[in-house]
């Protein structure tokens, strides 16, 4: 079973649905029990860093999700792939979960090209920098879906794949041990992302 | 970098697609189910579901529609139509949509934009106009089109991006239907004043319209309705076509 992390942050209901799709058994739950119980954990995530990660805090699941983050297949997608990281600088300071090394940062800052939009918003294509069994059904160069204006940096040894966006080399997913990250919405990016989910379900 | 995105607009009431010329004369043309599935299948970037029912039995139609497109269909789904209120916004979302647009709901109340965007996010929310020319100004139509409300139609989208707004839809009434190709002049002015994506919308005819628009860097995406419903322009096609003409596509 999958456990999608519910702790009143976004709507799971597309997520829940390419799942589905796929013939996986799924469960939203917000209880350190059901987590403990699943054999994959997704951190979904849509909004401000601060403001999830307080709504994170609240529930006091922080510390479970680190526990089963060294235990089993763990994936956080967009906000939730930011959380995994040390910290993010949108709108003030907030500490993240630690589990990858890194901080997040605001795009627009990065760009030279002051014309590019912010949020970066549409089909960009992933480029693979590193082999892993996410990309076990997935091609080098495919398009995914993102929707974000921060983004993660200085975390180079754990980058798997990037997205070009005028000078900026977005981390589009990440890899520390059992933990997975991607900044595009894989249940948003058609049939390569419901091929990168599938292999996430393998792992 | 970013693909340009095209978006295959369903206008729906009482639970089939309908399409318009100039506003007027409905024509039924399919199931939305089985056409969103049929775009899903050619390549379409996104979905734009307009909720054009005017009854309570017809909107629990148009969410019943959206809960089974979101539950098999996925891409980024837009869903516009009767959007007032924050209750609006919460219902479409939970049914599976991405992003809401609002048009007259944002005229009658245009607080709406920036309640909809600390709560959901700009991501969430587009501002979607019906534009056309009154003495040489651009003005916001409401009302699907009939109405003149007198607003400077620029200085509208500034307003609703400054509120939060992440993304504008600009619908030119004066080529809307012909199909004579996207309304240029008005993207151009439109991208000059707003920095948030841009999707064009009215006027395409046939491929070449969509060649042209993308030679406008301001504009991320074009939407059309009748073309593709009658099959007049095969998206697939269209992507390929449109990536010969060096122009990024997601295939």
């Amino acid at each position: 079973m999958i456990a999608i992390v519910d702790y009143g942050v976004g709507n799971l209901f597309s997520l829940r649905s390419s799942l589905r799709s796929l013939g996986l058994e799924t469960e939203v739950s917000g209880e350190a029990e059901r987590l403990r119980a699943a054999d994959r954990i997704i951190l979904p995530g849509v909004g401000a860093f601060g403001d999830a990660g307080a709504k994170l805090e609240a529930t006091g699941l922080a510390p479970v999700l680190r526990e089963e983050a060294g235990r089993k297949p763990f994936l956080g997608i967009c906000l939730g792939m930011q959380l995994l990281f040390d910290r993010s600088f949108e709108y003030g300071e907030h500490p993240g979960l630690g589990l990858i090394p890194g901080q997040v940062d605001f795009l627009g800052e990065e760009l030279e090209d002051k014309s590019l939009k912010v949020p970066h918003m549409g089909w960009n294509r992933l480029a693979i920098v590193k082999d892993d069994p996410l990309f076990k059904y997935f091609e080098d160069g495919e398009y995914v879906y993102y929707v974000h204006s921060f983004y993660a940096r200085n975390c180079r040894d754990s980058t798997l794949g990037i997205s070009r966006y005028g000078n900026a080399s977005i981390p589009g997913a990440v890899r520390r041990g059992n933990v997975w990250g991607t900044q595009f919405h894989p249940e948003k990016s058609g049939d390569a992302g419901l091929r990168l989910l599938r292999a996430f379900a393998e792992l | 970098m970013l693909a340009k995105r095209i978006i295959p607009c369903l206008d729906v009431r009482n639970g089939r697609v309908v399409k318009g010329t100039n506003f007027e004369g409905l024509r039924d043309m399919a199931d939305p189910v089985e056409l969103a599935r049929f775009y899903n299948a050619s390549g379409a970037d996104e979905l734009v579901f307009y909720d054009i029912t005017a009854s309570a039995e017809g909107r629990g139609l148009f969410t019943d529609i959206l809960r089974q497109v979101a539950s098999e269909i996925f891409i980024p789904l837009t869903v516009g139509g009767g959007i007032r209120t924050l209750e609006d916004f919460d219902r479409v979302l939970k049914c599976g949509a991405d992003k809401v647009s609002v048009n007259s709901g944002a005229i009658a109340n245009p607080s709406i934009i920036g309640a909809a965007a600390k709560r959901y996010g700009d991501q969430c929310v587009v501002l979607s106009m019906d534009v056309k020319r009154v003495e040489g100004q651009f003005h916001i139509f409401a009302r699907g089109g009939r109405e003149d409300t007198g607003i400077d139609a620029m200085e509208w989208a500034v307003r609703g991006v400054g509120d939060g707004a992440g993304e504008i839809v600009l619908n030119s009434i004066d080529t809307d239907g012909v199909k004579t190709g996207f309304d240029l002049e008005m993207l151009d002015a439109l991208a000059e004043r707003v920095r948030v994506p841009i999707v064009a919308s009215g006027g395409a005819g046939n491929m070449e319209h969509f060649a042209e628009l993308f030679t406008h860097p301001g504009v991320d995406a074009g939407l059309a309705a009748s073309i593709f419903h009658s099959k007049q322009v095969d998206i697939k096609e269209l992507k390929r076509y449109l990536r010969t003409r060096g122009i990024e596509m997601r295939l």
